[in-house]
């Protein structure tokens, strides 16, 4: 089951701001039909040199930051386009949280339907867990969804905020479609009382 | 007598089906558009639970993105594009959906083929796996960009679910000084409040200069409210709005327009309704803008210098601005006029319609494109295509030396083969100025039409105001 509950794991810090999808993934690689293997075009110019060979100064390659669940990054994270190849590649690439100043509203919604957890903490905060991730980067940040709490690695406890309903669907592995097929008797009320019932 | 609404609480209030306690709402959406790059993956998805598409009726398709702008009675060369392209043709043949594929007369960019078939009308509610479907709320609809998921969830129920927005006002009053479009006036909003300035805010665009723009200038303005980080961006509807819907394939006819229109004009504002935010702009202090790093907040009026590290407060911001012209190759306190510039784009849903093209061909005419500057102009839509030729704009854009293309998203966002090259200034009528977004390694400058236009010309940007007597 797809679901989010806790986390522990190491993080890998990419502290800047305004990141936009066409950054996450350039739209070149949105020929696809399919979510599989987006992880491999994650970053992908940020990754890669012109003949597609991984960068020796690529954080996201680095032994360094291997095997990190968590993203660190600045105020409004995701900006720009709807694609949802955007969470996909972070998802596939092994990312399950990102810690941000703030995030796109698109992105936000589009993270949290595919148990990406987006978790907004104030800018010092982030700043210093960055700062904190970067001299030591085996340090591990503890992630509680049922508790709101990010536990950092001094031992420093941070409550975060997330919508109740989106929680529960994280934390139980709710899908939106199930739930609101649900409601097909009011769906279908609401469209008989206004006429937007399809014309047959 | 009940509480004043804002335009946004109206049609929202409006199409809420049902209201979970504590938690978002069910909210009904009158129409959905669909694209190639941003629903395979939804309609498999419906595929692997069973279920049909609820509303085959109030989904239409279109293909833009992946679409090549070049000779059509060709086969797509790139396979990936052409995988995407069979696959969003069989699943609407599969489930009934209306396809305007570009064999057929209304294809076009997503966001051009909505108003201009009349599927965008005042009180709507309506999305796409787009995040510039924020151009239909120049109309007084609802319109926002979603995810595929959200897509998935839209075709199975024909709904969504929302948490309201914030709202935030937006009055632009004045006249727009002359040289000044719907595109500055959107680049100059952008500048003055920030790529996250209105996140989790539904805009309301009002005042005397906004009234004052027709649909297409309401259309280029509300498409770039998400460049703001606005869900949505809208215009309260008028005469303006109903002469254009008049007569267009999917609007109302005869009688019942009219009737129509009486219920549309009740889509505003209340006096009294409160915005959770509230901006207000004076038109005069707007001029002809161009942005100058890599997100379309970071813009200028065209006349002034390349910002300064000393301008900006923090060290991220001074960091930011200057890995921002390190990458546009600009150099701090310099004039950006003047700015040498490769490739010329006109075309996109911020700025592909006729109001468009007619502005980009009054500065063409009779002039020829920079002997090193590629300048391509893209229609939005197959209609478009029709009309710029019956009115001559397309001989126009070719005597300059324009390549002249079939519609489509094209440079905008580079997916169809319609590429800068790496390192080359484009001077673009599109809407983001990202790293990479018109190709790897690409810098985008975006400007107004007639200021691409004037830069083709040139081979430089230039200040349309004055381009010329200083040529």
């Amino acid at each position: 089951m797809n679901a989010f509950t806790t986390l522990t794991a190491t993080a890998l810090p990419f502290l800047k701001d305004d990141i936009d999808t066409d950054q996450i993934i350039p739209a070149r690689f949105l020929t696809g039909t399919t979510k599989a293997g987006l992880g491999a075009k994650l970053f992908y110019d940020w990754r890669y040199d012109d003949q597609g060979q991984i960068k020796a100064e690529s954080l996201f390659d680095s032994t360094r930051f291997q095997g990190s669940q968590i993203l660190i990054a600045g105020h409004n994270f995701g900006c720009g386009s709807s694609r949802e190849h955007a969470p996909w590649s972070l998802k596939d690439f092994g990312f399950r949280a990102i810690i941000a100043v703030s995030f796109a509203d698109i992105f936000y919604n589009n993270a949290l339907k595919n148990f990406l957890l987006p978790i907004a903490l104030p800018e010092a905060v982030v700043q210093h867990l960055a700062q904190t991730i970067e001299q030591d980067p085996s340090q591990t940040i503890t992630v509680n969804l049922a508790e709101q709490c990010v536990t950092l690695p001094n031992q420093e406890q941070h409550h975060f905020e997330i919508n109740a309903f989106r929680k529960t669907c994280l934390l139980e592995g709710l899908d939106d479609i199930a739930f609101v097929l649900a409601h097909l008797p009011q769906i279908e009320a609401y469209e008989k009382a206004l006429g937007k019932t399809a014309a047959l | 007598m009940s509480a004043p609404k804002t335009l946004y609480e109206k049609i929202w209030d409006a199409h809420v089906v049902h209201q979970t306690e504590g938690g978002p709402a069910i909210v009904y959406i009158d129409r959905h558009l669909i694209h190639e790059v941003t629903s395979p993956q939804a309609f498999s998805g419906l595929a692997a639970r069973g279920i049909p598409v609820r509303r085959p009726d109030l989904t239409t398709a279109t293909e833009d993105h992946s679409i090549p702008t070049t000779d059509r009675s060709k086969p797509i060369e790139d396979e990936a594009a052409r995988t995407q392209l069979a696959t969003l043709a069989e699943n609407c043949r599969k489930h009934g959906i209306t396809l305007f594929d570009v064999a057929s007369n209304h294809q076009g960019i997503v966001h051009v083929i909505g108003p201009e078939l009349g599927l965008t009308q005042p009180g709507m509610t309506m999305v796409c796996g787009d995040s510039h479907t924020s151009t239909h709320g120049a109309f007084g609809a609802l319109a926002f960009g979603i995810g595929t998921s959200e897509v998935e969830l839209v075709l199975a129920s024909q709904c969504l679910l929302q948490a309201p927005s914030k709202t935030m006002e937006i009055r632009v009053e004045g006249t727009l000084p002359l040289g000044v479009t719907a595109k500055d006036v959107i680049l100059y909003i952008i500048s003055k409040i920030g790529v996250g300035g209105a996140t989790g805010h539904v805009i309301e665009y009002t005042g005397s200069a906004i009234r004052s723009l027709s649909m297409e200038g309401r259309m280029t303005l509300c498409n770039m409210s998400i460049e703001a980080g606005a869900r949505a961006g809208m215009v309260a509807p008028d005469e303006v709005t109903f002469a254009y819907l008049k007569d267009k394939p999917f609007a109302p006819q005869g009688e019942a327009f009219e009737t129509a229109c009486q219920r549309w004009r009740e889509l505003k504002t209340d006096v009294g309704a409160k915005y959770d935010t509230q901006v207000i702009l004076q038109a005069e202090d707007i001029e002809p803008m161009v942005t100058y790093g890599t997100h379309p907040g970071m813009a200028m009026k065209i006349s002034a210098m390349v910002p300064k590290k000393d301008d900006f407060n923090t060290l991220q911001e001074q960091e930011e601005l200057l890995a921002a012209l390190d990458y546009m190759k600009l150099e701090p306190g310099h004039p950006i006029a003047g700015t040498p510039i490769d490739v010329v784009f006109i075309g996109s849903c911020t700025n592909s319609r006729m109001e468009d093209l007619r502005a980009a061909a009054e500065v063409l005419a009779d002039k020829r494109v920079a002997s090193h500057v590629r300048a391509l102009v893209v229609p939005g839509s197959a209609e478009i295509k029709r009309q710029a030729e019956a009115e001559g704009l397309s001989q126009i854009f070719l005597d300059a030396g324009c390549e002249w293309r079939e519609p489509g998203c094209s440079m905008c966002i580079a997916m169809n083969g319609d590429v800068v090259a790496p390192g080359q200034a484009c001077a673009s009528t599109s809407n983001r100025n990202f790293k990479g977004r018109q190709g790897k390694g690409s810098r985008t400058f975006l400007v107004s039409p007639a200021m691409a236009a004037a830069a083709a010309i040139s081979g430089r940007l230039v200040d349309i105001r004055t381009w010329e007597t200083h040529a």
